[in-house]
């Protein structure tokens, strides 16, 4: 099996935490946090693959034929809708952050330090 | 398989429905009713559970799919008394925050007891799932929710900013849980996590195993709040609101810390010993206790600092669960439910003053909580149990951790849980006494700077009524100073961490049934010298207090001293907090990486 799923994979989460780090706009926030994301699909999906493996559908197909494994499909499916539901909330939180305080930039929205 | 045990689960997220479906045609307290109602029978069937679980793991297999020949396909909850004991804490506090929100939110409509269904749903999952997968999907449902209480004063800045680094650090730790689920299931072929446990045994653990270690680890010490992922943590229990801070500051953060523990015993001790990870993680915990405490000293808005006195608490109990061994594992558990209490009393009671006096800053507070005796001694009592005042709860809890630590060989271990204890509960003391006895200088320039805007919380007290705040603070504190009086608790939590550190015959029962038979209660009383540090903490965080009221009163040289010394590790750590999600993110990389080296090392 080959390594370079695992390498894209660790690439793109690393290059994903490297923008949220440097992340000056709550939008391009966002857009990290669910490229951050695709990462885990990435690892998921290349651990079910199986060489030549169909889709897993076992019906109308005889016994013992190969398909990929279903249980991370799963694992991606409810991954893919968890990252939904936070780029929503977090962009909701941002549009509130532009309304009532007037910035999107995390740096100048900090009344809380110390 | 016991019918209940899906219920704590099931009644909250079922009432969520009803209430989102039908509360708009019902009048205006429907919604507040049957969250209180459902709460309350969630309650009482989560404290079924842990008399149920009592001689043998309650294990229940979601649409009959039991494991065949030691593979599970099911999704099964396994609950023993130590997770049914999380799940009752869970509802209790949430009884308490619904009673103390009663006419709290009357402005925003129904979203409120929804959410707060939900949240209680999705922790009371968390607390008894069995297997990753389910422990991933209710750790990102009471996440989500957590992030949507957080923010839910929107027309403020600082629940916004609190919310949304709340979010997106805690995304990234579960970021890190989902790549370790991914990589333990790669290795193992299995969720379950007494399957992977069975499959990783008697292997030496790999490059892989590391990792996989470190991520969860990681990520779960990412939720519970643990140094350096802690950053979070202050920035959001500061700013949500008081009903949500019970629940978040009193149970949220111990789950992950329950889930490490869970973890390593079920899937994880056959492969990495227990000798070899120790110092690792009993350093993590240390440092999280001493700087949560030394970080809540500096503290002088009420919230905040119960959040960093939060943070220290997680140390201490994070270093329990570290010590690997069946002591010190039950000690966390004692630690995790009375503590819990303890501080979502605490918290109760400086939302009293919030709701009363409109502020929740020591200072500007000071004297004034003379008219809100109750809500003081709530206070005091809570902070002198969480000093370890025997024969309270956490002193119990710390008797356990204690004499495990010294029979391990960790003697410099206790010294400093007490150090942490009377940071935390000295300063805690400390503004009791300013606010309520109006004690010390009306100004400190030591403390961090005023919140620059006003808290947020609801400004109409028109129809507050006051038993319904002082209810759940009083009924919170006095369960939570009570419990340690329940008879062999420490015995009991002895014989419920035996059957979790005993993996192999805890695989037994989950994959193939065989309950192992019942064991006696091992007997416990604290030694003398856990009696000793309970008494010095509890003394030492009196003297504390009296340090932070009458610093000024020391002589000139002495005080000079102490600043100079002091004044580079204080403007250091506040600027460390810096409020910028970015670096929190930054830390926490630098947390996993840490982590994960020192594992690595200690395992080669």
């Amino acid at each position: 099996m080959s390594y370079l799923p695992f390498v894209l994979a660790a690439w793109i989460f690393v290059v994903g935490i490297f923008g949220i780090v440097r992340s000056r706009h709550y939008i391009h926030l966002v857009v990290c946090l669910s490229l951050t994301q695709s990462s885990t699909y990435v690892l998921l999906l290349s651990i079910g693959y199986v060489k030549h493996g169909g889709a897993p559908i076992f019906k109308d197909v005889p016994q013992g034929t190969r398909a990929v494994d279903p249980v991370v499909q799963a694992l991606t499916l409810t991954d893919i809708v968890v990252s939904v539901t936070v780029a929503a909330l977090v962009l909701a939180l941002a549009i509130q952050a532009k309304k009532h305080a007037k910035t999107m930039n995390p740096d100048e929205l900090r009344p809380v330090r110390g | 398989m016991d019918v209940l045990v899906p219920l704590p689960v099931a009644i909250p997220l079922l009432s969520a429905a009803v209430v989102t479906a039908i509360g708009h045609w019902c009048g205006r307290r429907f919604d507040d009713l049957i969250a209180i109602g459902a709460t309350a029978a969630t309650l009482v069937i989560s404290l079924l559970l842990v008399f149920r679980s009592n001689e043998h793991e309650l294990v229940y297999w979601f649409g009959g799919w039991r494991p065949r020949d030691g593979v599970a396909l099911g999704i099964s909850f396994t609950v023993d008394p130590g997770s049914a004991a999380v799940a009752t804490l869970v509802s209790t506090l949430a009884l308490a925050a619904l009673v103390f929100s009663w006419r709290y939110f009357d402005e925003v409509g129904k979203l409120f007891p929804v959410l707060m269904l939900l949240f209680v749903g999705a922790m009371c999952g968390f607390a008894l799932a069995g297997d990753l997968f389910n422990l991933f999907v209710w750790f990102e449902l009471m996440s989500v929710v957590a992030y949507a209480l957080t923010g839910y004063g929107v027309e403020h800045a600082g629940p916004l900013e609190g919310a949304i680094n709340f979010a997106v650090t805690n995304t990234v730790g579960s970021f890190c849980i989902l790549f370790g689920i991914g990589f333990l299931y790669a290795r193992t072929g299995a969720l379950n996590l007494a399957q992977i446990g069975e499959a990783l045994a008697g292997h030496r653990a790999d490059g892989l195993v590391i990792v996989a270690f470190t991520l969860l680890v990681g990520g779960f010490m990412t939720k519970a709040g643990a140094v350096p992922f802690h950053f979070w943590l202050s920035d959001a229990y500061a700013v949500a609101p008081i009903p949500v801070c019970i629940l978040l500051a009193g149970v949220m953060s111990d789950l992950g810390l329950h889930a490490v523990g869970r973890i390593y015993w079920t899937a994880f001790s056959g492969t990495l010993s227990a000798g070899d990870i120790r110092p690792v993680l009993v350093g993590f915990g240390l440092v999280t206790a001493i700087v949560g405490g030394f970080m809540c000293f500096l503290q002088r808005d009420l919230k905040r600092m119960l959040a960093f006195a939060t943070i220290s608490n997680i140390g201490s109990v994070l270093v329990g669960i570290a010590l690997l061994t069946r002591s010190g594992l039950a000690g966390s558990i004692v630690y995790l439910n009375t503590n819990g209490l303890l501080r979502g009393a605490a918290f109760v009671a400086v939302g009293i003053l919030v709701r009363r006096f409109k502020s929740g800053d020591e200072l500007d507070l000071r004297g004034r909580g003379r008219r809100a005796p109750i809500a003081g001694a709530v206070l005091v009592a809570a902070a002198l149990a969480l000093a370890l005042l025997p024969p309270f709860g956490p002193f119990l809890a710390n008797a356990l951790v204690v004499d495990s630590a010294i029979a391990l060989g960790y003697g410099w271990v206790p010294p400093l849980l007490a150090l942490a204890a009377v940071l935390s509960a000295g300063t805690i003391l400390r503004a009791a006494g300013r606010i309520f006895g109006g004690l010390g200088a009306g100004e400190d320039p030591l403390l961090s700077h005023e919140p620059e805007e006003s808290q947020a919380e609801p400004d109409d007290d028109r129809r507050v009524s006051p038993p319904l705040m002082w209810i759940p603070a009083g009924a919170l504190a006095v369960v939570g100073l009570g419990l340690a009086f329940v008879p062999e608790l420490a015995g009991h939590a002895l014989r419920d961490a035996g059957r979790v550190v005993d993996r192999s015959s805890h695989a037994r029962e989950v994959l193939g049934g065989v309950a192992p038979p019942a064991a006696p209660i091992p007997p416990y009383s604290p030694s003398a010298t856990a009696y000793a540090y309970g008494i010095a903490s509890a003394g030492g965080a009196l003297a504390f207090a009296a340090f932070g009221l009458y610093r000024r009163r020391l002589p000139i040289s002495l005080r000079r001293a102490a600043a100079r010394a002091a004044a580079g590790p204080v403007a250091g750590l506040k600027e460390l907090h810096s409020g910028v999600v970015g670096d929190y993110v930054a830390w926490l990389t630098a947390g996993v990486a840490l982590l994960g080296g020192l594992v690595a090392v200690v395992v080669r």
